[in-house]
């Protein structure tokens, strides 16, 4: 049987990184598999014998472009083996980087990566090229966020100013303060993604998601909260390994993350926005009922529209930090090392991000486990696959490639910890 | 036009040529320096020979050279465009990949298209060639921007660089000081 083979047009640099085929059979698409790569198993094996206190700076580098995630994680999965509470000014310091992220690496996906997809071009250049003033805009947008990460964490590709207990050092409330009119004008910017997003041509398509994230009592959720679901999971972060499970599939050497005894799972924007829907801003609110987006979203060609809404959300509470700072007395509280276990999950852009570690009474690192949101949401980029393209498939090659890779891109999955290099194969049979 | 010859060759003369010339390698003058210039090394610190550019730019910083600033990257386009828009002489260091031997030094005027296959790309990010030419789409490519690309032969995590790349950074630090006609501090 003759196999139509169809590929991405680039040499990849590392080759087996990422790949994704898609097996149609009698009009149907039979199979989507989709191998990522993932370098948090690396970086695992990497922290074992290494010292508690390391843990932030070592998992930042897992990737570049969410490293406050990583970052976040490993702190209060170590603070929670260490019987350590930070609050006050530090916790807010903390959500304040948090926002950083979040407008940085939101503004990239939307304006870079996944805007061109629903305006027919190839890539940001062509969409550059007519519209230079929109990309423009979104360069500006992440730069606010790159700024907000700088100040607090230190640097902003692989922040260093992050510890167990705080931070090295805090930043003085004059410093956070000449940030506020920036601040303004990237809420000004996010409102205006919000409203421009809302104009793109979504599909019609919907699917009925297991949708989970964090959820705290009095805020849109990042650093702290239960693990929850919209079908009734609620649980602590310690018993995040009694409820998933990590499975090896045939054809992937990633892990694959699910519900025990149920399945997949969706994580990430829409979740966190479909479960927290009443901890937005009223700004926030107000924006993603005028973009036509219901409370729960489940189509998730709207993603790109529920990203744009949180930017909104993130420089909203960026200011309200900036505002109501107040310098702490110390940068860091004391930490008194001692044996334990640790557990934490927070939400990076891309959803839940979780950290197990298993400390000895010296803070030497005896285990790690580090789950990231695309292998958790890996399960369901192929469920999206197998359903969602269904009605494209007599389209050209192309225009069917096409398609798949704007799917995938829904997810926005993390350039380091999963489809760095993905290879795209169409199988007709 | 094969990659091994791709690998060899520079880049053809600018039309006008004067440029060109002016900043051919050991031609730069600190008597006529150039406005705010950069060196820029990219990479991931643990993926074996994609660190290459900032090792360089880390030796370069030991004695930074007269005039310009070097800054280390990840490589990500948003970040990088940041960075071009403040400089107008700019020199960047990477690892890329050809087919000619590992070490092998590659220099590339970005005044023309960078070679597509050389460095990484993929449908979910932008990577050296997409930020240069997005760049030049928003009229925001330095005056001069020239490439080192430095032939990788793993991008393995936690490999450290192989040793012919290990061999080719004391060259690549002097071919970017030549570059740049740098005195050093």
């Amino acid at each position: 049987m003759a196999r139509k083979t169809i590929k991405v047009d680039y040499l990849a640099r590392v080759e087996g990184e990422g790949a994704l085929t898609v097996t149609i059979r009698d009009g149907q698409v039979k199979e989507a598999q989709l191998r990522i790569f993932e370098p948090p198993r690396f970086f695992e094996a990497f922290l074992r014998g290494r010292a508690f206190s390391e843990a932030p700076d070592i998992t930042a580098r897992i990737c570049g472009i969410c490293p406050v995630a990583y970052q976040m994680s490993a702190v209060h999965a170590m603070e929670d083996a260490l019987g350590v509470t930070v609050d006050g000014p530090l916790r807010e310091l903390r959500r304040l980087i948090y926002c950083g992220e979040w407008i940085e690496s939101h503004t990239l996906h939307i304006y870079l990566l996944h805007a061109p997809d629903f305006l027919g071009y190839e890539g940001a250049i062509d969409l550059a090229r007519d519209h230079p003033d929109i990309v423009e805009r979104g360069l500006k947008l992440k730069k606010a966020g790159n700024a907000l990460m700088t100040l607090t964490g230190g640097r902003e590709v692989h922040p260093i100013n992050v510890k167990v207990g705080g931070f090295y050092k805090a930043p003085r409330r004059r410093d956070l303060a000449a940030m506020a009119d920036d601040i303004k004008r990237a809420r000004d910017m996010a409102l205006a993604t919000v409203r421009w997003t809302a104009t793109l041509d979504f599909p019609d398509r919907q699917r009925d998601y297991e949708l989970v994230s964090l959820s705290h009592a009095d805020e849109y959720p990042m650093n702290e909260g239960r693990i929850v679901s919209n079908r009734g999971l609620d649980i602590a972060a310690n018993q995040y390994d009694a409820h998933f499970e990590e499975i090896h599939v045939a054809h992937s050497n990633a892990l694959q993350a699910r519900i025990r005894e149920r399945g997949a799972y969706l994580v990430g924007p829409l979740a966190r926005f479909a479960l927290n829907f009443d901890k937005l801003t009223p700004l926030a609110r107000e924006a993603a009922h005028a973009a036509g987006i219901a409370p729960v979203c489940r189509n998730p060609y709207q993603s790109i529209v529920v990203r744009a809404v949180e930017v909104l959300y993130a420089c909203d509470e960026a200011l309200r930090i900036i505002e109501s700072y107040r310098e702490p007395d110390r940068p860091s509280v004391p930490v008194a090392v001692r044996a334990g276990v640790g557990y934490a999950a927070t939400e990076a852009p891309r959803g839940l991000l979780y950290h197990r570690y298993r400390i000895d009474d010296e803070g030497t690192i005896l285990e790690a486990q580090i789950v990231p949101p695309t292998s958790q949401n890996q399960a369901s980029v192929e469920e999206d696959l197998k359903v969602l393209i269904n009605g494209w498939l007599d389209l050209p090659d192309e225009e069917l490639r096409h398609r798949c890779e704007q799917t995938v891109r829904n997810y926005d999955p993390c350039i380091s910890c999963a489809t760095h290099f993905l290879d795209l194969r169409i199988d007709r049979g | 036009m094969t990659k091994s010859k791709i690998a060899r060759e520079f880049p053809p003369p600018r039309p006008g040529g004067e440029r060109a010339l002016a900043l051919s390698p050991g031609f730069v003058s600190r008597a006529q320096p150039p406005g705010p210039a950069l060196v820029i090394g990219i990479g991931h610190p643990d993926r074996g020979d994609d660190a290459v550019g900032r090792i360089v730019a880390g030796r370069l910083n030991e004695r930074p050279p007269v005039g310009f600033r070097v800054v280390e990257t990840d490589g990500e386009a948003a970040k990088l465009i940041d960075l071009f828009g403040g400089a107008d002489d700019v020199i960047i260091v990477d690892a890329g990949r050809s087919g000619a031997a590992a070490g092998t030094i590659h220099r590339l005027d970005a005044a023309f298209p960078l070679p597509r296959p050389m460095f990484a790309m993929s449908s979910h990010a932008l990577g050296l060639v997409e930020s240069v030419e997005l760049a030049r789409t928003l009229g925001q490519l330095p005056e001069r921007c020239i490439v080192f690309a430095v032939e990788a032969a793993r991008f393995d995590l936690g490999a450290g660089l192989s040793p012919a790349v290990a061999e080719a950074v004391d060259d690549v630090v002097a071919r970017v000081l030549e570059e740049i006609g740098a005195e050093v501090t």
